[in-house]
């Protein structure tokens, strides 16, 4: 029957499977990388989710002059492994700044030390039974509650498990990111018009581009070691601070926004410099005017995209040392900082296993800031771009 | 306007080259491993004195007395955390650069525990076994040559042993757990051997055949190899084992068990001191830098019931503790004798 119709082609069947099977080539390496994406991120967030959490006990206690002098003093030796160390040990502090708390008596809901907090998350701890049995006495009576970690949130680094937080890591890394904006955007984009718009096509151009090109391919450390010969034992910058790691930071996202800053201004058709040319104008006036507004996008997403990059790299910042135990929240970028991708890279280091759903959750975190980072280049890419 | 951002950056930078001549932050540079210590010395301190607290960065033995001996400039580190006492080599480059004074202090003892998967049988090694693993050339069966390590099961060295595969999960060569490892397991079993001439006690090339894999510096990669790969031994710092008890186990080194007392008893053979350095002559440029020492100092911190036992240190005996105590009050300075002696007080 086949043979009858005209248009039978024999080689059809199987050249149909071929394509078939190429088809199902690329998307199984679809699935296999969105497999690998999913169980990072279940793992992530499997791990991370618990650190959003803090259990927390009642403590009703007598601020008398005995416990301003020493804290430890007012608490029994089972007290002192279930509530926190950092918490009693900021007793003092807090009845300094207010002293009006003298001899009064006061009920506070004090985090719990960590091997109590892993106790009560099901996880490994070296509680002992008898202490056990106590947390979960306490648990009944409600004097001990799972409650929202305002700790994870609000305060920096500690080497007490349950003291450790987020916050001085978020704070340097705003800082560090506006420092690398505030030099590698407007550098970059200058650049990028430079050599597209104004500079003449001739050997010594191209050399330029080229070694830009190179330059993107550069792996990050070496420019840590730059930031360290330029910014700190030439210009004496303050090491570890987040001028340093900014400016850092900077060297390594010019390449990239350049490169897609010129990939930005190239898209935009020659017809309307022509127009431009035609009706007089001069090259500052046609770029400014007319090239610029309709390669804006383009050059934002790319910007938005180094950036992203920036805030994720650790690399170079080891180099100026920025990866060092900073608790402290600094709000100047001259003063010590650290960034996210430190903070997480030095609690997946130490031995305390509530460090584990910390690191984890400081992941899930950066995350979230470089997904919403990405988000917004997209919006903004959707609102600005014209189409012809 | 974009001229005008980088102008004012550019400006900064420069009014930056005259930055002011005090400082009220402590910097502290050196060992990975006396660094959570010290930052925990260093929280206290901020949380408890109201002072800013330290910034304590990881860089290393050798790269933190780099840097301390730099100068005594104010944008030099205050402190070094070392894991190894002072070098009398690097105590003159100290001096010659103008670090004349120099205060030290012993931390407490951190012992480097080899451990396998829980599910094993217990195993107790020599240091001499551990060698023979290890060592990239191992003396021949009459004694008298080196050949090329041959050895691929642990029963191949003594039948005594099990018929496990040889598999060492280690630090790299940057690490100063590696260094102390190779000095007080390696170097010293080596000593045992008549065939390495005159690298006998100095002999510490590992093989590079598959049986010793450079596992990286975060020792806690290491301990999560261990729990699945149930043929492989591991080692690291002792913390990482008390940590873990639940998924690995240690390894008896000449009978001796890694445990708390035997370290810092001394009975176990792979155990080192740690030390911070203090610049004295930043006292009084820098705010609270001898509060701070002197807060290191307490028996609250290093004694036999301070804090820092809970997160891994092996405090000192009560005697040497008054000595280093002593010492650092009366601010009693480095000189070229002692640091040629490996003291420091």
């Amino acid at each position: 029957m086949k043979n009858d119709n005209y248009f039978y082609i024999p080689q059809l069947q199987k050249r149909k499977v071929k394509a078939r099977r190429f088809e199902l080539f690329a998307k199984s390496a679809l699935f296999l990388s969105l497999a690998f994406l999913v169980f990072f991120l279940y793992e992530m967030v499997r791990q991370g989710y618990p650190a959003f959490n803090q259990a927390y006990v009642k403590v009703d206690i007598n601020l008398t002059q005995d416990v301003q002098n020493n804290p430890y003093s007012a608490f029994t030796k089972d007290e002192m492994k279930i509530i926190s160390r950092a918490w009693i040990r900021s007793l003092p502090m807090m009845m300094k700044d207010d002293p009006t708390l003298l001899e009064t008596t006061a009920t506070i809901w004090a985090p719990t030390a960590a091997e109590v907090d892993q106790y009560l998350k099901n996880h490994t701890n070296k509680l002992t039974d008898a202490l056990k049995e106590k947390v979960n006495k306490l648990k009944d009576e409600g004097k001990i509650q799972s409650q929202f970690s305002t700790i994870f949130f609000f305060t920096g680094d500690s080497k007490i498990p349950e003291n450790a937080g987020f916050y001085s890591a978020i704070l340097g890394s705003l800082l560090t990111m506006l420092v690398t904006m505030a030099i590698a955007v407007p550098l970059g984009i200058m650049t990028a018009i430079y050599l597209e718009e104004f500079a003449k096509d001739n050997k010594w151009t191209q050399m330029v581009e080229i070694n830009i090109n190179n330059l993107a391919a550069i792996p990050s450390i070496l420019f840590g070691l730059l930031g360290l010969a330029i910014f700190i034992n030439f210009f004496g910058a303050p090491r570890s601070s987040p001028i340093v790691g900014g400016m850092t930071l900077a060297l390594m996202s010019l390449p990239v926004i350049i490169v897609s800053s010129k990939a930005a201004l190239k898209a935009v058709p020659d017809t309307i410099r022509q127009a431009g040319f035609g009706l007089g104008l001069t090259r500052w006036q046609i770029v400014r005017d007319h090239v610029l507004p309709i390669a804006f996008p383009g050059m934002l997403t790319g910007s938005i995209i180094a950036l992203a990059q920036a805030i994720g790299e650790t690399a170079p910042l080891i180099i100026v040392g920025m990866i060092a135990f900073v608790p402290d929240a600094t709000t100047s970028i001259f003063d010590a900082a650290t960034v996210m991708p430190a903070q997480i890279y030095t609690w997946s280091g130490m031995p305390e296993r509530m460090y584990t759903e910390k690191t984890a959750a400081g992941i899930l975190v950066l995350l979230t800031i470089l997904l919403s980072l990405n988000a917004i280049a997209i919006y903004l890419r959707k609102k600005f771009t014209k189409t012809w | 306007m974009n001229f005008k951002k980088t102008a004012i950056v550019l400006a900064t930078l420069t009014t930056l080259i005259s930055a002011a001549n005090a400082r009220d932050q402590i910097k502290i540079v050196g060992s990975s491993t006396v660094y959570p210590f010290t930052s925990y010395v260093a929280e206290e301190f901020g949380a408890t004195t109201g002072n800013p607290t330290p910034v304590v960065e990881s860089t290393g033995t050798g790269g933190g007395m780099k840097l301390f001996c730099a100068g005594v400039g104010l944008d030099t580190p205050d402190f070094t955390n070392a894991s190894r006492p002072m070098k009398a080599a690097e105590f003159a480059i100290c001096q010659n650069n103008g670090v004349k004074n120099i205060v030290g202090m012993v931390v407490g003892f951190d012992g480097i525990s080899i451990a396998q998967s829980k599910e094993n049988p217990a195993l107790n090694l020599s240091l001499e076994q551990v060698f023979l693993a290890l060592a990239e050339e191992v003396p021949s069966k009459d004694g008298k040559s080196l050949v090329k390590n041959p050895y691929k099961k642990w029963s191949d060295i003594d039948a005594s042993l099990p018929n496990r595969e040889i598999r060492v999960l280690g630090a790299p060569t940057t690490s100063g757990t590696r260094d102390a490892f190779d000095e007080m397991v390696m170097q010293k079993a080596s000593k045992k051997f008549e065939a390495y001439g005159k690298n006998k006690g100095k002999y510490k090339k590992v093989r590079n055949d598959g049986a010793f894999v450079p596992a990286g510096e975060n020792d806690n990669l290491i301990v999560q190899k261990l729990a699945q790969d149930k043929t492989a031994l591991g080692y690291f710092g002792y913390s990482f084992l008390e940590e873990n008890k639940d998924k690995i186990s240690g390894v008896n080194l000449n009978n001796i068990e890694p445990t708390f007392e035997n370290i810092s008893s001394g009975k176990y053979p792979v155990s080192r001191s740690l030390y911070v350095y203090m610049k004295a002559d930043h006292i009084g440029k820098v705010k609270g830098i001898q509060e701070y020492f002197d807060l290191y100092i307490t028996d609250q911190m290093i004694g036999e019931k301070g804090v820092l036992r809970t997160i891994g240190l092996i405090p000192m005996p009560q005697d040497m503790l008054q000595k280093v105590q002593n010492s650092v009050k009366a601010g009693k300075t480095l000189t070229a004798e002692m640091a040629k002696n490996n003291q420091v007080f």
